[in-house]
């Protein structure tokens, strides 16, 4: 038989039919939240048609809700709007949905596999484009859009044509501090954000098998910020161990089959990739980036670039508006760059490892005086149990930080949570781009610990330097 | 939807890389939950110089006249043209829904970013990928020729201009 790539396996266990390198695909699990769905339910009713299969279904809302108190509903009359339609779809269909004040609620990409919604080798799509995250279960996970989240609620099927195949092998050990969200950023820096363009990446090797879930998944979910649609991890014992006893996942005899079939969702010892990325997760430092795409990174040793050392003008031009817009001159020292905000969150870095991770480094510290707002916010209701479990938020808010109710926050800002104009932050999220936390704001994507530290010193730090 | 058939426009040079969703149609303007009404707020942080939010007099905002889309004759644009990426970052069909409201039929780029480039043939716009040098040649094109044209024929896979004939590829999955 012919050695086939995990992509491979998954893709041809789903096809339902093919014509000339186009395929229909089954989908087995749709993720739905408020922002990219009302118009696919409308087009659902316009339509008369039904949900093909409303058990495939887990709806959440999540960019819209605010992370203040609850209690007191959504203050934004349009976001409100949005937030009830979601409400009134998921009952006129019968759907699956934790609503804005259920205790499971959160941010979509983090309450799927906490539920055990997400599985290995499934087929998984939601309105976003950081789906991508669920591929760290060995899982087919992609990011489509509205008239694709329509055909799929319609059809429970989407057409599709194959993707390239990309291995992202990081063999060695990472250094103390560093973190899957450093290889993300590292990766990025290398390959650049239109690199994985066409390709579905799976990251393999010693470095990657180390990594806990919650890595996994931080490093699948910004695949798609090297430009790939999907993001990937072989199933392993660490998946397993993850996947059991959660409440949507098998249980008794169908979990000791679905296990057993779970263990062949690994690429074939001898399978071909159509790209080949190499990366030392020994070599790997903390990342920080400078500038207004995720691929304009650079480690904490670092320093901004000058736009006269390139020659190409395309890229020189794309240099000095980054600089502009950001505010800093060339070749200044990364660790010299003060911050005004923190923003620890976000579907890449909000799971309970992530918190860990932050309050290790503030423990028994307070936030620099220039620090003019500290935002902790959980990746779900869960995850916020569990923080509190351990005593996170009282490290938290001890240091001065304000601990959040769960959602997606200052990531993108549709809700209250954001930058003012010129404002610098230290951010925990994916993204970087222009207005992305407020118009006019300014983020660095960081580590959670990098991001802790930076709250701590004011500006950013080295967290290797750090006992 | 209103399918890409043939089209000739005027271009605007949008001359950046990486041009992403948040940049295309800010987060504020997904609150809706109509598929329509987006292109008044298209490229709305570029376009304007103080902040938008849904559901403003339009009349009453300052535009940037730095802006390629507020300068004449690119207010009668119909096609884009921008380096590489186009449309990196989110999901969001808000992005072509808002490039189609604004009166856009094509945008040429050298690559675009695989969940916007499928999106945009949901909603009858075209992305056209040409080559670097064709994609750097039109621009010095439109640069020196005031209201540079260009025609765009998607079953022949096939750009127009006064002086270049050039073909795109367009897999069968697109067509």
């Amino acid at each position: 038989m012919q050695a086939k790539t995990l992509y491979e396996k998954l893709f041809e266990s789903h096809i339902v039919r093919e014509e000339d390198g186009t395929y229909l695909i089954y989908i087995d699990r749709h993720l739905v939240h408020e922002v990219t769905s009302p118009q696919a339910f409308e087009g659902l009713r316009i339509n008369h048609r039904s949900v093909w299969r409303s058990k495939s279904i887990l709806a959440v809302p999540d960019h819209n809700v605010p992370t203040t108190d609850r209690s007191l509903g959504i203050s934004d009359p349009i976001s409100k709007i949005q937030v009830e339609t979601l409400d009134e779809n998921c009952k006129h269909f019968g759907l699956t949905q934790f609503p804005m004040n259920d205790s499971r609620q959160g941010i979509v990409h983090v309450i799927g596999p906490e539920q055990g919604s997400t599985l290995p080798g499934m087929t998984i799509v939601c309105g976003d484009s950081h789906t991508s995250t669920h591929g760290a279960f060995g899982a087919l996970a992609m990011g489509i859009g509205t008239s694709e989240v329509e055909h799929v609620l319609a059809t429970q099927c989407l057409i599709l044509k194959k993707f390239k195949t990309m291995e992202v092998r990081v063999e060695g050990k990472l250094n103390k501090g560093i973190t899957a969200k450093d290889i993300a950023l590292a990766l990025i820096g290398k390959i650049g954000t239109a690199g994985g363009t066409g390709y579905a990446i799976e990251f393999t090797g010693e470095c990657i098998r180390s990594l806990s879930m919650e890595g996994r998944m931080t490093l699948c979910n910004m695949a798609i910020e090297a430009g790939a649609r999907a993001g990937m991890v072989a199933v392993d014992d660490v998946t397993i161990s993850y996947v059991e006893n959660r409440p949507f996942s098998p249980k008794g005899e169908a979990l000791e089959k679905a296990k057993a079939y779970w263990k062949t969702l690994h690429s074939d010892k001898d399978a071909k990739f159509d790209k080949v990325v190499m990366l030392n997760g020994s070599e790997i430092l903390p990342q920080v980036t400078w500038g207004t795409s995720p691929e304009m990174v650079v480690s904490i040793e670092g320093m901004t670039p000058d736009p006269k050392n390139e020659n190409d003008p395309s890229k020189r031009k794309s240099i000095e508006d980054a600089l502009t817009y950001m505010g800093l001159e060339p070749n200044l020292p990364i660790n010299q760059i003060k911050i005004d905000k923190i923003f620890i969150g976000s579907c890449t870095n909000s799971r309970i490892e992530d918190l860990r991770e932050a309050a290790n480094v503030i423990k028994g510290k307070k936030i620099a005086q220039n620090i003019k707002l500290a935002l902790a916010v959980p990746g779900s209701g869960l995850v916020k149990l569990q923080a509190e479990k351990e005593g996170l938020d009282q490290i938290f808010i001890a240091a001065g930080f304000e601990w959040r109710e769960p959602g997606c926050s200052m990531c993108l800002a549709m809700n209250a949570d954001r930058l003012n104009p010129g404002e610098r932050c230290a951010s925990t999220s994916n993204r970087n781009f222009e207005g992305r936390q407020g118009q006019g704001g300014r983020t660095h994507l960081v580590s959670p610990s990098m991001a802790a530290a930076a709250g701590i010193y004011g500006h950013f730090v080295d967290i290797r330097s750090l006992s | 939807m209103n399918p890409f058939i043939t089209h000739t426009g005027i271009v605007a040079p949008l001359d950046r890389a990486n041009v992403d969703t948040d940049a295309i149609i800010p987060k504020q303007f997904l609150k809706s939950i109509k598929k329509t009404g987006f292109g008044p707020h298209l490229f709305d942080e570029w376009r304007y110089l103080d902040h938008g939010e849904p559901g403003m007099d339009l009349t009453q905002r300052k535009k940037n006249p730095e802006f390629v889309l507020n300068q004449t004759p690119y207010e009668k644009a119909s096609i884009l043209i921008a380096r590489e990426n186009f449309g990196c970052g989110s999901s969001r069909e808000h992005a072509p829904w808002a490039i189609e409201d604004y009166g856009f039929r094509a945008i040429l780029a050298p690559s675009f970013a695989d969940i916007f480039f499928s999106n945009c043939f949901k909603n009858g716009l075209l992305p056209i990928v040409l080559s670097n040098e064709t994609i750097d040649l039109l621009f010095k094109s439109i640069y020196a020729n005031k209201g540079y044209t260009v025609t765009a024929l998607k079953h022949l896979s096939k750009i127009i201009t006064k002086k270049i004939h050039g073909y795109f590829k367009l897999e069968r999955f697109f067509k």
